[in-house]
């Protein structure tokens, strides 16, 4: 029985939560929780999980493009169901994770996958992912949906990507290299702890729309969300309630657009990209760090944003050369040292690159350890 | 050529890739969405921001189904007479199953409902990790909650000033170093907590999310306001006859993860003993010893030999507080504030954790105040008192170093009133 629009309170479920995760566990998933032994990355984006009682799991991660449609989402389904006996899942990350039980079964997955191809020639699932490479770039929505962007989150997304393409398939790097994107400040997924990340920003205030403002908006709430106290109430000639945004205090990070409609700052020639290197959340052998901005502003260049991406290849071919086994991004730099970083990069130092925000001193240099 | 001209996505088909924009089209051609027209204009507003390098989205807009404050967010495009195919374009969170494992069964029915109520194009997943139904109008959100509910059983997820959609790791549905249940913890706290999740009521978003060890998978410590990150206190299981082989040759390190380069010969001094991070390992020729008391846990060695190392028996987890972006004071990773919890169901002693921090941010915190700005604005001082727990030199990686301490005044011998006349009987002015 349908829902009633006359009724809405008839039959109504809520509060039911999601659907208990057993429910799709494959079966050998089941019997052996808790008892894996050991995996192996086969090749690049097929694990082997071995099970103290010897059964085996193997897995096919594909590269995704997280906006799919139902199409490709059935596309995956008959895949799943062909060769997995329906089961997959997907990563933190947004890949898509094949769950294969028969080993029979995993090469002809394989070869199937890398036939299947969109009409311009991307392949729909690309295998890898794994291990000392690049996988898939955790970013949000963009121009595709969000209201707050500086630059747009699929398209970088897929430039940036097909221009590492190389090191999705492989695992040549020094160690994993997770890229991330956001597509302004609210940096919604851990843009903050990347070892390399693209991220929008503003450059120019926000616009008052003072007709408007105090319709729309609750000034003290606006005022209230500035972090450096740039905005205040103001009067316009008219006699209009308005705010007032002082300039040259503003540092462009848009949440006094977040809390109200009146005042938009993004703008084709101001915002654009920030890219930043060196974070990890991982504890593995070095504490958890965060990103550090590297090249404060890159324009926005649809389609495929070229200057991006070759920035994100040069950082990614430095590091790859340079740094020792196991080492991150964010490691290689603290070692061989910042200015080696710029110099080795090629990437010019500029004053906007020293902290000046409310932990400023803790990343300045307080030693007479430098290199020349 | 779909119904709009789109030069510059066009250009987005090209390369390895999967391609969005192959994909909006196939759909916008074969598929059976209702809102016939939402691919094709999605594409066309897409464009014009190409275009213009400025999004089309308008600011909010409040739209939901009743009795919830959060799952949906309102969206509506700013040219709707130009795309009127997506003159609304809200979002459905839907709550993923924990760790995201699916069957086609269920995916399809999910393509079903969302076919028959809306755009046709999802997100899997949006970054919290709900599953993200892209773009519906406001006269289906209440259809479609309803179908989700009766038919596939299956809830919301959070949005607003509310506890977000909890998440996990693969945790020990498949990794080996799943310290405890992160699918229970998650799917436990989420159910426990549905009027938290569905009905905003603190100062801001309220994050958990269940990282099964150290390694981080769901990056728990990057961005939860409670991190659950899996430990052991006992321990590392170790079989020497597998380290013989790692140092032999015949086991690849690593899994195999560096295989696409050679390293040269896999050397257990320079690759695993010498960066240990409290050098707490050692390689005699033919045996690898840890002194277990002053390892860290922090995941190489056994990242680095999985079938020689494992970890120990004596599991649960340390809580960590105070994750967040960067928005509005600065990023914080979360501090560790508990070192080992056992993690058992029903986790009454996560439970106990978490309602306690919420008493206490939500009756201090300001509006938009995530909980790691809370504590810095209060002091963790204030925080151990609120939560209960003594101070530990775990909870620092260094003491401080000014000396601006705010003794209590029950600490100081004699209290702190006294009378000025019984010192000028001693000292003159």
């Amino acid at each position: 029985m349908p829902y009633d629009p006359s009724d809405p309170q008839k039959d109504r479920i809520t509060d039911i939560g999601p659907r208990y995760y057993k429910d799709f566990f494959p079966p050998v998933v089941e019997r052996n929780y808790g008892k894996w032994l050991y995996h192996e990355i086969l090749e690049p984006g097929v694990l082997v999980h071995v099970s103290e009682t010897g059964e085996e799991l193997y897995t096919v991660r594909c590269g995704n493009a997280r906006l799919i449609s139902n199409e490709h989402i059935r596309e995956m389904c008959d895949i799943a169901d062909k060769y997995c006996d329906g089961y997959l899942r997907f990563t933190t990350r947004n890949n898509i994770e094949f769950l294969v039980s028969d080993k029979a079964k995993l090469k002809p997955l394989l070869d199937d996958l890398k036939g299947r191809k969109f009409p311009g020639g991307s392949y729909r699932f690309p295998a890898g992912g794994t291990g000392a490479g690049v996988t898939n770039i955790v970013h949000t929505q963009g121009w595709v949906h969000c209201h707050t962007p500086a630059i747009d989150a699929s398209g970088v997304v897929k430039a940036v990507m097909d221009g590492i393409f190389d090191d999705f398939g492989s695992m040549k790097l020094p160690a994993q290299v997770r890229v991330s994107l956001a597509c302004c400040l609210n940096m919604c997924g851990a843009v903050h702890c990347s070892d390399i990340a693209i991220l929008g920003i503003h450059r120019k205030p926000p616009m008052i729309d003072h007709e408007w403002i105090d319709k729309l908006c609750e000034l003290p709430l606006a005022i209230a969300a500035c972090p450096t106290a740039a905005i205040k109430p103001a009067k316009t000639a008219e006699g209009l309630k308005s705010l007032e945004v002082n300039a040259t205090r503003c540092m462009f990070c848009g949440n006094c657009y977040t809390m109200c409609a009146a005042m938009p700052l993004a703008d084709e020639a101001g915002s654009g990209v920030a890219i930043l290197v060196g974070g990890k959340l991982s504890n593995r052998i070095s504490k958890p760090k965060f990103s550090k901005v590297v090249i404060p502003f890159i324009p926005n260049e649809p389609p495929r944003w070229d200057t991006t991406v070759k920035a994100v290849k040069k950082i990614l071919d430095v590091y790859a050369k340079d740094a020792r086994k196991y080492e991150r991004v964010g490691d290689w730099a603290q070692r061989i040292g910042w200015e080696r970083f710029f110099e080795k990069t090629d990437i010019p130092f500029s004053h906007h690159l020293i902290d000046d925000y409310r932990f400023a001193y803790t990343t300045w240099r307080q030693s007479t350890q430098f290199k020349y | 050529m779909g119904k709009h001209n789109t030069p510059r996505l066009d250009e987005l088909e090209k390369g390895p890739w999967p391609s969005f924009v192959s994909d909006i089209k196939q759909q916008a051609e074969k598929g059976k969405q209702a809102l016939k027209e939402a691919p094709d204009d999605l594409l066309g507003i897409l464009e014009l921001s190409y275009e213009d390098k400025v999004t089309h989205w308008k600011h909010g807009g409040i739209v939901g189904v009743f009795g919830y404050g959060g799952g949906v967010i309102g969206r509506y495009c700013d040219q709707p007479q130009k795309f009127p195919g997506v003159a609304h374009f809200h979002t459905v969170r839907v709550n993923q199953p924990a760790s995201k494992f699916y069957t086609s069964e269920f995916l399809r029915g999910l393509c079903d409902i969302w076919d028959k109520y809306g755009s046709g194009l999802t997100n899997m997943h949006g970054s919290t990790g709900d599953i993200i139904f892209l773009g519906t109008i406001t006269d289906n959100l209440e259809p479609l909650f309803f179908d989700l509910t009766h038919d596939m059983n299956q809830d919301l997820g959070g949005s607003g000033s509310n506890l977000r959609t909890p998440s996990c790791c693969i945790g020990r549905a498949r990794c080996e170093w799943g310290c405890y249940d992160t699918q229970e913890a998650c799917y436990q706290i989420t159910m426990a907590y549905q009027d938290e999740l569905h009905r905003p009521a603190f100062p801001y978003k309220f994050k958990i999310k269940f990282d099964g060890c150290p390694n981080g998978c769901v990056a728990s410590i990057a961005r939860s306001d409670i991190s659950v990150i899996g430990t052991w206190k006992d321990d590392i299981r170790m079989d020497q006859g597998a380290v013989k082989a790692y140092v032999g040759g015949e086991l690849k390190p690593n899994a195999g993860a560096h295989a696409s380069r050679d390293w040269g010969k896999f050397d257990i001094m320079k690759e695993v003993v010498d960066l240990c991070p409290s050098g707490c390992m050692w390689w005699d020729g033919s045996k690898l010893s840890i002194n277990n008391k002053e390892c860290v846990r922090c995941m190489h060695c056994l990242n680095t030999m999985p079938r020689a190392l494992r970890i120990g028996t004596e599991t649960g987890a340390s809580l960590l507080f105070g994750a967040k972006a960067p928005i509005l004071e600065g990023a914080q990773m979360s501090t560790l504030g508990i070192p080992f919890l056992p993690m058992e169901p029903p986790f009454d002693d996560l439970k106990e954790v978490v309602e306690k921090v919420w008493d206490w941010w939500m009756e201090e915190g300001k509006n938009r105040e995530r909980l790691g700005e809370l504590i810095q604005r209060e002091s963790w001082q204030t925080f151990l008192k609120v939560m209960e727990l003594e101070p530990d030199p775990r909870m620092v990686d260094e003491p401080r170093s000014n000396p601006y301490i705010f003794w209590r005044e029950e600490e100081v011998e004699g209290g702190w009133t006294r009378d000025i006349k019984d010192y000028r009987a001693k000292h003159m002015r």
